[in-house]
């Protein structure tokens, strides 16, 4: 139910957006998702469908398409100072096999690009 | 195509969000309140600890609960029992809170003679890490019967939080909860986190607990 929750906080930042801009339709709103963000896409999607034709949404955004990009997650290994998809490799450094590695990044979650009238 | 604009806006979900949060907090430290967010899969046992904790300090401090797990007054009604005010935030089924929810709640519940506003925030551990409340401390609580793998499986929240909250070790004997494995998965996590295994049913631990709390407090108000 994570996913509603964004959903729903998307929204409400892009109706301030649009307040700011002067925007009265919204064709499209894009999000960025990091690969360990640990949102699951599609849920999103299916949930913005059936938020934004709720009464209080729609006339802005009941015909908008939400659309994502992902965007890879890297880990640094502290031992050999190196960097790594951390998909691929989990917690150990692929170069050197330390565990002592952090994620760099992987876990955001962004707004993009609104693009409206 | 030119009667559509683009706008950038390459920001986090959760800008604004952040935003929100510290203007909070410097209201917080303004009227010397201090907030604590304590999060929990639901039946951790973060009722029974508040209740555990709150009996020993409500005669120190002048304390208050603000609840958001899940609309049902049985919780705000179980604080007011033992004579701590109380007050049912209505979350209409989010699975969280966020900062501008957090202040609305504040507000309306009058906190101003406050000097410590607990958050028991809604019964679970993804999304209320994302969402900085405002609050000054964050903390959790991670059951026995839970395992002690939890740490691995929710890293987000460990990250988040200034302690970790063991409860339940009453139940240690028939669960193979592995203690020092969960205090290395959670540091691996959060070298910083400070651990403190409680039980909320038999009082033990929860005087130290108790001990950070107050140290806080005063801290916050300095
Ligand atoms: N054995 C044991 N049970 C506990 C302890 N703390 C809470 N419980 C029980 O766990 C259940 C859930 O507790 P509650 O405080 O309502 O959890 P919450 O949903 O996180 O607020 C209740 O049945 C409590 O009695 C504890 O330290 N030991
Ligand atoms: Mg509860
Ligand atoms: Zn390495
Ligand atoms: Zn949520």
């Amino acid at each position: 139910m994570h996913e509603l929750g964004i959903v729903n906080y998307v929204v409400k930042q892009v109706e301030k957006l649009a307040v700011e801009n002067e925007l009265t339709r919204v064709e499209s709103v894009t999000l960025e998702f990091g690969e360990v963000s640990g949102v699951v896409p599609s849920y999103l999607v299916k949930y913005w469908d059936w938020y934004v034709k709720k009464e209080e949404h729609a006339a802005l955004l009941g015909d908008s398409v939400l659309k994502y990009e992902t965007l890879p997650a890297i880990t640094w290994c502290d031992n050999c100072k190196g960097q790594y998809p951390t998909v691929q490799y989990g917690k150990t450094c692929p170069y050197c096999g330390s565990g002592e590695t952090w994620l760099l990044k992987g876990q955001e979650m962004n707004i993009k690009e609104i693009v409206a009238e | 195509m030119d009667k559509y604009k683009v706008i950038e806006v390459k920001e986090s979900i959760f800008a604004d969000n952040d935003k929100d949060a510290d203007k909070l907090r410097a209201q917080l430290k303004e009227q010397g309140t201090f907030l604590l967010n304590l999060m929990s899969s639901p039946g951790s046992g973060k009722t029974t600890t508040l209740k555990a904790v709150l009996e020993r300090i409500k005669d120190k401090i002048n304390v208050g609960v603000m609840e958001a797990d899940i609309d049902s007054d049985v919780d705000a009604a179980a604080i007011q029992d033992i004579g701590v005010r109380s007050i049912q935030l209505h979350t209409g089924g989010m699975c969280h809170l966020d900062a501008d929810m957090t202040r609305q709640g504040i507000n309306e519940f009058g906190t101003d003679d406050l000097d410590m506003v607990v958050l028991e925030n809604v019964g679970n551990l993804v999304c209320p890490a994302e969402f900085d409340t405002g609050a000054v401390k964050n903390a959790m609580i991670l059951s026995v019967p839970e395992g002690h793998d939890k740490p691995l499986k929710y890293p987000l929240v460990f990250t988040v939080c200034d302690i970790l909250i063991i409860n339940k070790i009453d139940v240690m004997p028939y669960f193979d909860f592995d203690m020092a494995k969960v205090e290395e998965y959670a540091h691996m996590r959060n070298p910083d986190l400070k651990i403190f295994p409680i039980s909320a049913k038999t009082g033990e631990g929860v005087d130290a607990l108790c001990d950070w709390l107050l140290e806080q407090v005063a801290e916050w108000k300095k």
